[in-house]
């Protein structure tokens, strides 16, 4: 294969990028700690789901959150990269169309299980000073987590690169994603059991991809879950793997 | 030998032909300028050979290569330069050479083998650790001509490469264009609306007007078909007729402030065209630019700047990006 190091090259430059923007790693960090701390803490005195504190209950819900916010919206990226001429650069050097996609794909997935790390192990920092209780930060369960988060990623990148390359404005990508994101959020059971939600929004919740991961991490963390956890791989499974094959059809229909 | 061979190229955009069945051939070793208005149809005609855009009908061979079937081989035959900034600014010099380096699959020491020689070619090897955001306009569009030479394409394409640069710069890019012609041999295609840098630099141009070629040939040539003098007249109440039917005079064009006669020689030619236009303002002969060429075949001046953005206005933007 001889478009490996260009999949290197387009790695290597979303790192070394995301490396040197020190304010998204903040904010990447900074936010979610603050839905945790006041999301969680206030209505944590009032709201206990499933028997476990409020706080415990969404920490996994915050990890998606996270993952959801900063994969799609890397797709954006691609339209700062369109604005200038840098993504012509990318489609006029001899890489296939699919590599370049792959390339984007485990850029963008880096920079968001980057952010995952480091709230992994803020909450394994607040489980140890006792704010967080009944996690289980164990080999297995962090092996598990860190896998759920790896298969939801790839999927997330793709929506995102998919909008991203149809899309000409920031602002058009932006309106797009965010009217995926908040519903993927709120139905996803990140903030709240799915079953709390009116009957007629059962199917969306089903359809939400984000559920499963929600289950499959809270199911792993809390051993709080409704699904069998092989299920929940495999629903998001077949949903990355199809937003990488519409992905890919997608960068060769590419608009410039 | 030819290394370009443009067939029937035409591209739509809905109801607009930007490129109009144009046929072209460009050989080996020259440097080529489509030279055009914006909204011409230059921009469109490099993409398409580039095969970043695919065609509405027609085809093109490039390096021999099939711009449609075998877009893979005419990549790697090519360089290009782009109209707007396409460097990453959060990476430094080197790092924007390394990246391209591995887009063409060069293992590491070919690369840095040749990202010495290109910079050392754009006079940049003292700046290769600065992020690019910290170079100006001139420095960018000359660490993306390195770029473009990097992996030695056959043929390099330069869209507009001196939009919007300062007139130093612009002279120092001029300079790198001609060297790399001639020490080179390298096939060099130039896209501008500057009158000057395609009289400069091409061996040959064509004049690109709504999607169609309206001339082709040298600098020279297209300024000795056209004739050699204008002779600009201010006069009230000008009769084309005045002028009619006289075999020394190739083109007459009436603007708002005055007419430009187009003759062979004005110095045998000045006397009788005043004695024929009666009494007049003022009068001015000048030789022949390449710019009356331009109107003669376009009908109209070509407009300078650029009403999209300048290519400075671009970088600015990138720059707002994060």
């Amino acid at each position: 294969m001889s478009d490996l190091k260009g999949i290197y090259a387009l790695w290597y430059r979303e790192f070394k990028v995301f490396q040197r923007e020190r304010s998204r790693i903040v904010a990447s960090i900074i936010n979610p700690i603050l839905w945790l701390l006041i999301i969680g803490g206030g209505l944590g005195s009032v709201l206990s789901f499933g028997g476990v504190d409020y706080l415990t209950f969404l920490y996994p819900g915050i990890l998606v959150q996270s993952l959801l916010f900063s994969a799609v919206f890397f797709g954006v990226y691609i339209v700062w990269d369109k604005k200038i001429d840098f993504l012509k650069e990318v489609l006029v050097s001899p890489m296939s169309r699919t590599s370049i996609f792959i390339g984007k794909v485990l850029g963008g997935s880096t920079d968001t299980l980057l952010q995952s790390a480091i709230l992994l192990v803020i909450g394994y920092a607040f489980t140890v000073t006792g704010v967080l209780t009944g996690i289980t930060f164990s080999v297995v369960s962090v092996v598990i987590a860190c896998i759920f988060l790896f298969v939801t990623t790839v999927g997330l990148v793709s929506i995102g690169l998919i909008i991203g390359s149809q899309m000409e404005s920031p602002e058009g990508f932006q309106l797009i994603s965010s009217f995926l994101i908040f519903p993927m959020f709120f139905l996803s059971g990140a903030l709240f059991p799915i079953e709390n939600l009116p009957g007629w929004l059962t199917p969306f919740v089903l359809l939400n991809p984000a559920t499963y991961t929600v289950d499959g991490l809270r199911g792993t963390l809390i051993g709080l879950h409704r699904f069998n956890l092989g299920v929940d791989l495999l629903v998001i499974s077949i949903f990355s793997l199809a937003m990488i094959l519409i992905g890919t059809y997608a960068f060769r229909k590419i608009k410039l | 030998m030819q290394i370009i061979e443009i067939k029937n190229l035409t591209k739509k955009f809905g109801k607009l032909t930007a490129v109009d069945s144009l046929d072209l051939t460009i050989e080996k070793g020259e440097v080529f300028g489509l030279l055009g208005p914006n909204g011409a149809g230059k921009s469109t005609t490099l993409l398409m050979l580039t095969t970043l855009i695919p065609p509405t009908s027609g085809t093109a061979l490039v390096n021999n290569f099939d711009i449609i079937r075998e877009p893979d081989r005419v990549r790697k035959s090519i360089g290009i330069v782009f109209q707007d900034p396409s460097s990453d600014e959060m990476l430094t010099g080197y790092e924007n050479l390394k990246l391209h380096g591995l887009l063409y699959d060069m293992d590491s020491a070919l690369r840095e083998e040749r990202i010495a020689e290109v910079l050392r070619l754009v006079d940049l090897t003292a700046r290769k650790d600065d992020m690019v955001k910290k170079y100006s306009g001139g420095m960018r569009r000359r660490l993306e001509i390195a770029r473009g030479l990097m992996h030695h394409p056959e043929i390099l394409f330069l869209d507009e490469p001196t939009l919007g640069l300062d007139p130093q710069t612009r002279e120092h890019i001029w300079e790198y264009i001609k060297k790399l012609s001639t020490e080179k041999k390298i096939t060099i295609i130039i896209t501008t609306h500057y009158m000057d840098e395609a009289d400069r630099l091409c061996n040959r141009l064509a004049i690109i007007d709504r999607g169609k070629i309206a001339a082709l040939g040298s600098p020279d040539q297209l300024k000795k078909d056209l004739g050699g003098d204008i002779i600009r007249i201010r006069i009230k109440n000008f009769n084309r007729e005045s002028l009619a039917g006289l075999d020394y005079i190739n083109d007459i064009q009436t603007d708002d402030e005055g007419v430009s006669v187009t003759v062979r020689d004005a110095s045998l030619h000045l006397q009788d065209v005043l004695s024929r236009t009666g009494p007049v303002e003022s009068v001015e002969v000048r030789p022949l630019t390449l710019e009356d060429v331009f109107i003669h075949y376009t009908g109209r001046a070509i407009r300078e700047g650029a009403p999209e953005g300048g290519w400075a206005e671009k970088a600015m933007q990138a720059r707002l990006r994060k």
